[in-house]
């Protein structure tokens, strides 16, 4: 008995004293702003980039003395939190940033995985959330009463937009008409836009061969390829990671198919181009961001970005640091720093010219309007192949 | 014809790395009976040391095979060493939750070395060989030979030399077997060091099919051998050879027959209908009639 209250006493008093540890911040008039990012896990490469972007972002306005909010300079304070890549992490690291941190507003997850969960918890605690990369409608859905949560946003389009986008291009522009579809069954996302690109490919005239899947962490699409192979697709369309897709393209290719292949922007990590080598070749995949885009800002972003990190930055920096242009822009406009006024700042942002393109927020939803881009893989490079308008 | 013996070959390239692994688990427990979780981690282990002795010190296909060899069975030998063989009077729920978390330290160190997914440089040039329709790959043929080569050796060695002697004798009864005059400890780190070295070959020989690899890898696949390793009998050398056989094929035709979401949910409940019917596996013997 004396053993196991003794047990019990140290556990209080360690959660008491890690708790408490928390408690001596945010004391300082700098403004915390939350990051989710999944810097371990399955797709550690969109963590880095996120993070890279969301210091490179909050450090260019800290040297200019912090953020006019009202005729007052407030320096910003980032608070980056692990997702590793899981739901259950990532609802946790907001609850953290919020209660522990008293954040004024988070960007991230970027995996909807995580951002889904997350966006709960900010929408009830009244935290104004921007996912740059979370393209599932339920990130910016209430499922409770079907309307748009409030405090919510996105950076991106959504996946129901990509997969009608990508199956437009791939009967118009690479003239498809018998495709087929493998995806990643565990991934809401993925399968979200597998769906979206059946049905609009369909309802072109268009016939999908096969309907392929597997979960996450399986290797071997051998009995996958071969299925496809034996109904003579003139397209592969494969919305998974990019970890993923090297292993799918080089199976294909092994069995003899070469036949376009398409993609999400789930392939976007310049990581695919070391993973994948030659085999990726030709391919087309959809895109926040290219990096070879004449748009304004977008090439003081990737000089910036490369002298910092030493690389071209992907869509996930891209998007990540127009999220947080979205919220400087908001929190300028806000007049005072509260999270409320700043959410309602964004609901009223239009034409804003980010990197990724101009973004544009209607009143009562979260998803911005804005285009797609059309990549293709060259010389182990990404290149702009086309930009399609909604 | 040529779509069905495509995916017979695609059986037989899966059932040959499950088996190679499930020896890994069938072996330990054979003569400890000790389940050691671990056991996909020194498989990933496997294809990590492959990736570096191809990516960072380019040597050619042999020696590739010898340091994932060899590295997997030091570290295969240094973790019963350090980590199961004090525990081996205590209770076997300690040892259970000692594996698993070799396990779970072995992934997490590879994690803190290499968190991205590492692609694996063509070791052999991939030739394909295309037979009307039915297309088989060099790295194909490779695995299928060196999987049945690995186990057709492990069971002379088990069958016919004196260390397979001891290894079925120490099986039997532990207690007895050193008044023998058995060393016990060498015959136990030497079956740890056979079964970690055929789970570094089989992650070799997986890098180079799969080659994009992750600290992750190991986890599925070690359940999935040790599934096949339990259907086959666990302890028994030739039950694991046939039970991850049993398990590619029903999982190809789980996937051939149906749509691939319900491979592994079909592949599983086969597995789990088989098991209701032999508690003990195909070739498994119940634990009382030894007595």
């Amino acid at each position: 008995m004396v053993r196991f209250c003794t047990s019990v006493l140290i556990m209080v008093l360690l959660f008491v004293a890690l708790t408490m540890s928390g408690c001596n911040q945010a004391k300082d008039d700098a403004i915390h702003i939350g990051v989710i990012a999944e810097l371990t896990g399955d797709i550690p490469a969109v963590g880095a980039s996120c993070k890279n972007a969301a210091e490179m972002a909050v450090k260019a306005v800290n040297d200019t003395g912090g953020i006019d909010i009202g005729g007052k300079k407030y320096p910003l304070k980032l608070q980056i939190e692990d997702s590793a890549g899981r739901s259950d992490q990532a609802a946790s690291a907001a609850q953290k940033l919020i209660t522990r941190d008293k954040v004024i507003a988070i960007i991230g997850p970027n995996a909807s995985s995580g951002a889904i969960p997350a966006s709960e918890i900010a929408e009830t605690s009244k935290v104004p959330l921007i996912s740059p990369w979370s393209t599932n409608p339920k990130t910016t859905l209430d499922p409770r009463t079907g309307k748009q949560k409030t405090y919510v946003f996105r950076a991106c389009y959504m996946d129901s937009f990509q997969g009608r986008v990508l199956a437009a291009f791939a009967m118009g522009e690479l003239k498809a008409k018998r495709a087929a579809v493998l995806y990643d069954v565990a991934s809401e996302v993925l399968k979200g836009q597998a769906e979206v690109f059946k049905a609009t490919f369909e309802e072109k005239g268009g016939a999908i061969t096969g309907f392929e899947t597997y979960t996450t962490g399986n290797k071997d699409f051998t009995v996958q390829m071969t299925k496809i192979k034996n109904d003579n697709p003139d397209l592969i369309f494969l919305p998974t990671y990019y970890s993923d897709v090297p292993l799918q393209v080089q199976q294909a290719r092994r069995f003899g198919m070469n036949v376009p292949i398409l993609g999400s922007d789930a392939w976007g990590s310049h990581d695919l181009l070391g993973l994948c080598g030659k085999d990726c070749d030709g391919s087309y995949f959809s895109s926040h961001f290219s990096a070879n885009s004449t748009a304004p800002g977008v090439k003081k972003f990737v000089d910036d970005y490369k002298a910092l990190y030493g690389s071209i930055p992907d869509d996930v920096a891209a998007l990540t640091y127009d999220s947080f242009g979205i919220l400087f822009e908001a929190m300028r406009k806000s007049g005072k720093p509260a999270s409320e006024d700043i959410k309602n700042a964004i609901q009223k942002i239009t034409g804003f010219q980010g990197v990724t393109g101009t973004i544009t927020f209607h009143e009562g939803s979260g998803d911005p309007e804005k285009s797609v881009v059309i990549l293709q893989i060259k010389d182990g490079e990404f290149k702009w192949f086309a930009d399609i308008k909604p | 014809m040529a779509y069905i013996s495509q995916q017979f070959l695609n059986m037989l390239q899966l059932g040959s790395l499950y088996a190679v692994i499930a020896l890994g688990y069938t072996m330990v427990y054979g003569v400890l009976s000790l389940i050691n979780f671990a056991h996909g981690d020194l498989f990933m282990v496997g294809a990590f040391l492959c990736f570096v002795a191809t990516a960072k010190l380019h040597l050619p296909f042999v020696p590739v095979i010898v340091v994932a060899a060899f590295g997997t069975v030091l570290l295969g030998v240094a973790v019963e060493r350090l980590a199961y063989r004090p525990l081996r009077e205590a209770p076997k729920v300690s040892a259970i939750i000692t594996a698993l978390g070799v396990g779970v330290f072995i992934e997490n160190f590879t994690l803190a070395l290499s968190p991205y997914p590492r692609h694996v440089p063509e070791i052999l040039p991939n030739i394909s060989w295309n037979f009307s329709g039915l297309t088989v790959s060099s790295i194909q043929v490779l695995i299928i030979v060196v999987s049945v080569l690995l186990m057709a050796s492990l069971d002379f060695i088990v069958r016919k030399t004196r260390f397979g002697m001891a290894m079925r004798a120490l099986a039997c009864d532990m207690k007895t077997l050193p008044l023998m005059g058995v060393p016990v400890n060498t015959i136990i780190a030497l079956t740890f060091a056979i079964g970690a070295g055929f789970g570094g070959v089989a992650g070799t020989m997986y890098a180079m099919a799969f080659p994009v690899i992750d600290p992750y890898m190991g986890i599925m696949i070690g359940w999935k051998a040790f599934i096949a390793a339990v259907v086959g009998g666990i302890g028994n050398i030739r039950g694991a050879m046939l039970g991850g056989y049993i398990l590619g094929a029903v999982e190809t035709l789980a996937a051939v027959a149906l749509p691939s979401t319900y491979r592994d949910f079909i592949a599983f409940t086969l597995l789990l209908i088989l098991l209701i019917f032999r508690p003990n596996g195909i070739l498994g013997v119940p634990k009382t009639l030894k007595v």
